[in-house]
């Protein structure tokens, strides 16, 4: 017994035909996945309760079709099991496919109709008459005809049950797809007949090229480097000077497995050309036929069936890299239609036309949001530019620009100059007035649907952070009214949890609980740090202008900018805003930063002070007024009291818990009033770093704080004044006396007036066998927390309350904000586009707008 | 937190200190606490004798149990935050205090002086730390009408630190020859109408013990309605039914409340003529489909809607919150399917492109401009004037030159959320830049009354796409 095989594409919408009866649900079943399978007569029972409901048809095949495209799109086999004898059924499932530009196969099950009408017969759901089927056979009948033409990619007909029994399935892959090819790989843009040039290119590249006579029909023989392959996007010819020896150059590298290549609008006329089709000899066909014209009719031939083998598309390295020539969308990646193809060769035009009476082309690339890159040649440009995660290495050689290589995955690109202008363009090479990246320009405007609604955001730290929608859209709001130009933003800092509640009876906070937790987390060495009583503030710093407008985007004569922990503008006065980056881009260049880090820019992560600088408002309008509220009732009412005590009353103590709160007050004050200073020059401020977040091409949370501070001492040293350093201690957990050490360090601090230390893991990012650490701890001191709690937090009552405090919503915040932070900066250092970095931004205001508790 | 109440013995009007001890109902002689709602209340007498008697409510107020177990709404500052002032301030506790501590004296009772009930008695009320939002012309519009002679200093913020100035608190001292149920009343009602705030949430119950209260003399108190909506907390239609309850006969509370709103909006004039001469614009110009961005509360999109022209009106805003006034303003739960698919809201931000957005032929852009940082007008203008690129774009801001006009200084803005006010040379200057980037034409006219010197209060600029 013969098996018949039929191979059918891996994506594709296969159509069962044949009368009730057929048996195509069995069929089905024994072929295809019960989740494959969708059945007319199930669908029926879905919207109707009623497998056999006709007057439900409708309905029915709604859903069906509905299910089908959703499969499609997500780029599932999906099998019809419905009788699809009729044209018009058929014909709204290949609207279907190719709506999403999948190929379509129609499986004919043939069966007598006898035995149907037999087979029914022993089903009782199945009671209608026999001129049922009768009437299904003469219009499958009449539909065998005209199959084939209805647009069906393979009709197969299996005529007998015993045709039907023997037939097994292949999936194979689509000819677009070539994801296990991983590369590396040149990709080479559009050459044109530019023979010279490609072989200096491919030279260039480490390419061999060696005439190979032996071989008349691949007369040359490359040697690639390494495990290297060369890929070409399309327009091998016209316009220039060799076309016919790129075409053996080409032919001979795919040959001999060196390279790939799709194809271009060019090349597919040629080939329409020389099947002899008609085609308008235009735009530099002229000059390759008139080549072609002395070549041997066999040279003809091969060429000929070579064009006519190239795919429109390739998607490669696992689905990371597709090359196309004019681009190519997300969703028609990796799909066949005659839409896609031509998308392939001519990318989409908006309809109108631009002075020159050429097509004005609709920017696809502006729309894109794929994960993979997408390599394409097609339009001219002068500089090649990463763009949304495209690139356009066509740099018109034949216009007397240059051929250009991208180098993939190491992102590189070469070029070679063209020797000469081959063919003038019909609309000169645009340059744009605007120095900054095309990404950069197109940054300007961020689309509404990268930050609307329920959000799950991927970070290398954290996977699928979720925001939600409200969150989502009061940081939308915060980032449009409140915060600097989003374009500055390239990280957020994340909250800080407190250490768990102090075992000592009068004390709030002590380090021994945040030590505690690091020995749990299994840390083994950490780093204690002065904490500041300031503001947060990011400072970027540039070198230049020049810089700004490069690695920022920004469209001004800025160096810099200050912004704070929530993203808003630090400075109200530009002036001073302006004397204070100075400083901060002479300390730099003074402590020779830029060389160490190989930079012109730096991300800062600071605290600046006085904290009346930036939150003056809140000191008056809260703690000022409780101070001096508290400060002009109680020494009147224990004034009162006392002479009520003369007078022989007995108080049960209440004049000495108001003499006592009246001490807290002044401790308030006083806690307040040392953060407090005016400001009307920068020398008055005092900015202290604690870490260097990024520069050119590197974040430096690899590094540990150790490296931090040091670097950041350099800073201060270098600084008139304004930068200073942090004061800091090493120590290991574990160790019982090196915490011991910390506390009294600790309590020395507070002596000082210091708010209280920090606590860190020694890595920026520290991951033990217990988990993620928490990036900081803080340790405040006993009169600083009247700030928090109030003055009079520390009476006995109060304490006992204040100690019960869940931390861990506060924690896991902490640890989500830190992680998209992160993230934020890793896309802004890849240079990734703005959106990317947006949404994590995003993300850690979303998350600080979800009320925390205050009662922790 | 503090309160004295002292009566001075008047011979010849015979009148003893001492008596103010048995209105009160409480021996001198000892301290009296009473537990409250995280507070505690004490009365003592700090002084007792033949020729004066002071008597003093100290409340010791639980900040810390107060934010633990408050359940009420986030969004109350004060009692969210473990630190405020509640502790030290007379307020809406006090009130609470006075009418525990004092409910029999409050009740207007007296066991052993009931013909002193209904006397007039020198009374001096002391606080040592008053609240006053508004400062002392609202202490004054509160008391003067009652009778009282009022004396009040300011409280310094911070002596260290003098640029900060006066905190919003006052010492207090309130003279009055009244009956003591009057005094305590006044006190009662007022002392959270000061301090323009209340530690709990304020429900129709409020209504009654305002009528309780204030019964007696409230309804002939000048500033009623000024006292009745701060002490229901702002919530208008509390205030319109205790108005109405407090003098039925002379007051239709709706009409008083449509003359209030008229009086308030008296200086909107301005907006409706802009928001005409917007609507005679899009009119005009034969527009279907409007988006108005920076709808706010829906105040233009309402006047539209009246308009059979417009068949798609669509208002944007970047505030959740501003979108769910609009929403009940322009009750859209409550219209048809087909209207509510003619009048939508939208959440956007004007520096994010919409793919939606390209379907209008007119997009508003009405005294929204301003409210933006100028360093980021240009995405906007890209947004509008390119991506978006509708047949139509108006754009209103305020005319800086006529601020003069309005009585405001060099610096001051028309609202403090105004990034910038332009001049007429600026607009202008600005929207030249457009027309020569983009496909646009522009006209440019005043609107309001126009000043021979400063032109009109609003400029609009009427930008059309070039065909």
């Amino acid at each position: 017994m013969t098996e018949k095989e039929i191979q059918i594409p891996e994506v594709a919408l296969i159509l069962l035909v044949g009368t009730s009866g057929a048996g195509k649900s069995t069929f089905a079943r024994k072929h295809f996945l019960s989740t494959e399978i969708l059945s007319s007569d199930v669908c029926r029972g879905l919207v109707s309760d009623d497998e056999n409901a006709q007057d439900a048809s409708a309905d029915a095949f709604d859903v069906l079709h509905l299910i089908a495209e959703h499969r499609l799109r997500r780029g599932l086999l999906t099998v019809v099991d419905a009788t699809n004898v009729q044209e018009s059924a058929r014909r709204s499932l290949l609207r279907v496919a190719r709506k999403q530009h999948c190929l379509a196969q129609a499986i004919v099950l043939d069966i007598a109709e006898s035995t149907c009408l037999e087979r029914n017969k022993t089903r009782p759901d199945r009671d209608f008459g026999p001129h049922v089927i009768r009437n299904q056979a003469r219009q499958l009948k009449r539909s065998m005809r005209q199959l084939k033409r209805e647009g069906f990619s393979q009709v197969h007909i299996l005529k007998s049950e015993e045709e039907i029994n023997q037939v097994s399935f292949k999936r194979i892959p689509l000819w677009t797809n070539k994801r296990n090819e991983t590369g590396p790989f040149d990709i080479i843009g559009d050459i044109h007949g530019c023979f010279d040039e490609l072989v200096t290119l491919l030279t260039k590249l480490g390419y061999h090229v060696d005439q190979n006579t032996a071989d008349s029909a691949y007369p040359y023989s490359i040697t690639p480097p390494a495990q290297r392959k060369a890929i070409f996007v399309g327009d091998l010819v016209d316009r220039g000077p060799k076309n016919p020896e790129v075409l053996r150059l080409v032919m001979s590298m795919i040959h001999q497995g060196h390279a790939l290549c799709v194809s271009g609008n060019h090349d597919d006329k040629l080939k329409r050309k020389l099947e002899g089709r008609q085609v308008k000899v235009n735009h530099g066909l002229e000059q390759t036929l008139a080549q072609l014209e002395s070549e041997p009719e066999a040279f003809i031939q091969q060429v000929s069936s070579f064009l006519d083998g190239l795919i429109s598309h390739y998607v490669l390295d696992n689905g990371r890299l597709v090359t196309a020539h004019a681009g190519m969308k997300e969703h028609y990646q990796g799909r066949a239609s005659g839409t896609v193809r031509a998308f392939a060769l001519y990318g989409e035009t908006t309809g109108e036309t631009d002075e020159y009476g050429l097509p004005v082309r609709y920017e696809w690339a502006n729309d894109y949001r794929g994960k993979a890159l997408v390599v394409y040649g097609h339009t001219p440009t002068i500089e090649p530019e990463f763009f949304n995660n495209t690139i356009c290495i066509d740099t018109g050689c034949v216009f007397g620009g240059k051929l250009t290589a991208l180098r993939y995955p190491e992102r590189e690109l070469v070029s070679v100059p063209a020797s000469q202008v081959y063919y003038e363009p019909s609309r000169p090479l645009f340059e744009e007035q605007d120095t900054r990246s095309l990404q950069h320009r197109h940054d300007d405007v961020l689309n509404i649907s990268d930050v609307q609604g329920k959000r799950f955001i991927t970070t290398p730290l954290r996977n699928k952070i979720c925001i939600e929608e409200q969150y989502a859209a009061a940081a939308l709001e915060t980032l449009s009214r409140f915060t600097v130009n989003p374009k500055w933003i390239n990280y957020l800092p994340p909250t800080m949890s407190p250490a768990h509640a102090s075992e000592e009876a009068d004390l709030l906070e002590d380090p021994q609980q945040a030590l505690d937790y690091f020995q749990q987390m299994e840390v083994e060495t950490v780093i204690c740090q002065e904490k500041h009583m300031g503001s947060r503030a990011i400072v970027q710093i540039c070198k230049t202008p020049d810089v700004s407008r490069r690695v920022f985007g920004i469209q001004s004569e800025a160096i810099g900018c200050c912004y704070t922990r929530t993203g808003r503008r630090f400075f109200n006065d530009d002036t001073l805003e302006q004397a204070f980056l100075l400083e901060v881009q002479q300390a730099v260049t003074k402590a020779g930063l830029w060389d160490t880090l190989k930079t012109d820019w730096l991300t800062l992560d600071c605290e600046l002070m006085p904290w009346s600088f930036k939150a003056s408002e809140l000191i008056r309008q809260q703690y000022a007024a409780v101070g001096c509220a508290g400060n002009n009732v109680l020494p009147v009412a224990y004034q009162l009291l006392e002479q009520a005590a003369l007078r022989g009353v007995d108080l049960n103590g209440l004049n000495q818990r108001i003499a006592t709160h009246h001490q807290h007050i002044s401790g308030f004050r006083q806690a307040y009033q040392q953060y407090c200073w005016s400001v009307t020059e920068v020398n008055q401020l005092k900015l202290a770093p604690f870490h260097i977040m990024a520069s050119e091409g590197a974040m430096h949370t690899d590094k540990n704080h150790q490296w931090h501070m040091a670097h950041i001492s350099d800073l201060a040293k270098a600084s008139k004044g304004l930068i200073q350093a942090t004061d800091y201690r090493i120590i290991h957990p574990v160790e019982e006396h090196e915490c011991q050490e910390v506390t009294q360090w600790w309590q020395s601090l507070l002596e000082k007036g210091s708010e209280g230390i920090v606590i860190k893991p020694m890595d920026f990012v520290c991951h033990t066998n217990v988990g993620l650490a928490q990036p900081a701890l803080k340790v405040r001191g006993k009169e600083y927390l009247r700030l928090i709690y109030g003055p009079n937090y520390d009476a006995p009552e109060n304490l006992v309350r204040l100690k019960k405090r869940g931390l861990g919503k506060k924690r896991r915040l902490a640890i989500k904000e830190f992680s998209l932070g992160l993230a934020a900066l890793q896309r802004f250092v890849g240079q990734e586009p703005l959106r990317r970095v947006h949404e994590c931004i995003l993300g850690v205001i979303a998350l600080s707008a979800e009320p925390v508790d205050p009662r922790l | 937190m503090l309160l004295t109440l002292s009566l001075q013995s008047d011979p010849e009007n015979n009148i003893k200190a001492t008596d103010l001890s048995y209105l009160l109902h409480k021996n001198p002689d000892r301290i009296h606490s009473f537990s409250l709602s995280h507070s505690t209340a004490h009365v003592f007498y700090p002084q007792y004798d033949e020729d004066q008697c002071q008597v003093a409510l100290l409340l010791e107020v639980d900040a810390i149990g107060l934010v633990r177990t408050f359940r009420g709404p986030m969004s109350s500052k004060q009692l969210t935050h473990y630190l405020n002032d509640r502790p030290y301030t007379a307020n809406s506790f006090m009130s609470v205090a006075l009418a525990r501590a004092f409910r029999s004296a409050m009740g207007g009772r007296s066991k052993e002086r009931e013909a002193l009930v209904d006397c007039k008695l020198p009374l001096t009320v002391h606080i040592p730390v008053l609240p006053c939002r508004g400062g002392q012309p609202v202490l004054e519009k509160l008391f003067s009408p009652l009778g009282y002679e009022i004396s009040a200093d300011p409280i310094a913020l911070d002596n260290q630190f003098s640029e900060w100035g006066h905190s919003h608190y006052y010492q207090v001292t309130l003279k009055n020859n009244c009956r003591l149920v009057d005094l305590l009343s006044h006190l009662y009602v007022l002392m959270p109408v000061l301090d323009n705030d209340k530690h709990y949430w304020v429900s129709a119950d409020e209504i009654e013990k305002l009528l309780l209260r204030g019964g007696d003399w409230l309804a002939q108190h000048p500033a009623k309605e000024f006292i009745s909506l701060r002490y229901l907390k702002h919530k208008k239609h509390y205030a319109q039914i205790a108005l109405a309850a407090l003098a039925p006969e002379q007051i239709d509370a709706e009409e008083k409340a449509d003359q209030a709103e008229a009086e308030l909006e008296k200086p909107l004039t301005l907006n409706q003529q802009r928001q005409q001469k917007v609507i005679d614009t899009l009119l005009a110009h034969q527009v279907q489909s409007i988006l108005d961005l920076g709808c706010g509360e829906g105040k233009l999109m309402k006047l539209l809607a009246s308009h059979a022209q417009f068949k798609s009106i669509v208002g944007v805003d970047v505030s959740s919150q501003a979108l769910d006034r609009a929403s009940s303003r322009l009750r859209l739960e409550h219209w048809s399917e087909r209207q509510q698919h003619r009048i939508q809201l939208w959440h956007g931000s004007a520096f994010y492109s919409d793919s939606r957005w390209t379907s209008f032929e007119a997009i508003c852009c009405i005294e929204m401009i301003e409210h933006m940082d100028e360093d980021r007008l240009e995405a906007f203008i890209e947004n509008v004037f390119n991506i978006a690129q509708p047949k139509l774009i108006i754009i209103t801001t305020p005319n800086q030159e006529y601020n003069v006009v309005f009585g405001l200084s060099e610096n001051q803005r028309r609202h403090s959320d105004h990034r910038f006010e332009w001049t007429r040379t600026e607009f202008t200057t600005w929207c030249q830049c457009i027309v020569d980037n983009y496909d646009y034409q522009v006209t440019l006219e005043g609107i309001g009354t126009n000043d021979k010197n400063y032109g009109h209060p609003t400029q609009m600029a009427v930008f059309t796409r070039s065909t």
